[in-house]
């Protein structure tokens, strides 16, 4: 599954990552502890998190993860953005909570 | 098999400058990469190294993190200036952290770091003099099951 297809299903909001829609998503991870995020999430996952400090786009470049979104409703600091678009990492934000968002993934096929 | 290019470099690390730490990791990830080093041996690296940063930047007033490549081997030394660690082996506990309030709020802190550098390092080494500062000594090397050229050929030997 691509990320522009959990994008539309999701009805997520792009706030970077222009261009990498086609990515392909390889699975999931849901942690508000970066350490945790960075010990289990893998190339290609999506990272859902309520973090928003420009450190989840370190986790995501370093982990080569296909997107962090995120949840709750939070919305990403600017530094975060800038950090993002200047590394090519895609953050997409949603007012679902985290568990709403894991549960439509999977129900999605993303696992 | 994997010959890196020699390769050193220190990377400084302020304490207090969460945003600016992962400069290393970052850049180590990158070199690894442009080398076609296995992903798993830099995914193991840029993660021990990222972790070892924000150690420095959480609890310590400054320090470096040294970058040694050579050959199959990618060391990565911490030094820090800072309070130091009264007991070792209690701050290697997963779960145990000092972290302040500010660090366990952005996520970090969980006692969750050394845990992670120990797992994916080969070599793992901590010591510490208290009102002094901490150093971390790291080595990585490919594992077996990392797809380095070679390693498989002398896999595929036993049959």
């Amino acid at each position: 599954m691509q990320l522009a297809d959990i994008t539309r299903e999701l009805d997520l909001t792009p706030c970077t990552g222009d261009g990498r829609a086609e990515r392909e998503v390889t699975g999931g991870c849901v942690s508000d502890l970066l350490s945790y995020a960075m010990a289990n999430a893998r190339a290609g996952n999506v990272w859902v998190t309520i973090q928003v400090h420009p450190n989840i786009v370190g986790v995501a470049e370093l982990l080569d993860l296909a997107a962090v979104i995120v949840a709750g409703g939070q919305t990403p600091e600017k530094a975060t953005l800038d950090k993002a678009r200047e590394q090519g990492v895609s953050i997409l934000t949603t007012p679902e909570t985290a568990f709403t968002v894991a549960g439509r993934l999977y129900a999605l096929g993303v696992r | 098999m994997l010959w890196l290019q020699s390769f050193s470099h220190a990377y400084p690390v302020l304490g207090g400058a969460y945003y600016l730490a992962g400069r290393a990791a970052s850049d180590v990830k990158r070199r690894l990469a442009a080398q076609s080093a296995p992903a798993e041996l830099a995914r193991r690296v840029a993660i021990a190294t990222y972790e070892v940063e924000m150690n420095i930047c959480i609890h310590a007033i400054s320090g470096e993190v040294l970058i040694v490549m050579e050959g199959e081997r990618v060391d990565v030394v911490a030094n820090d200036r800072g309070p130091g660690i009264p007991d070792v082996a209690q701050a290697l506990t997963p779960g145990f952290s000092t972290a302040p309030e500010k660090a366990r709020a952005m996520g970090f802190g969980a006692g969750l770091g050394f845990a992670n550098m120990e797992r994916c390092a080969d070599e793992f080494r901590v010591s510490s003099q208290v009102g002094i500062g901490t150093k971390v000594e790291m080595a990585f090397l490919p594992r077996p099951d990392e797809g380095v050229k070679g390693a498989s050929c002398a896999a595929s030997g036993h049959h």
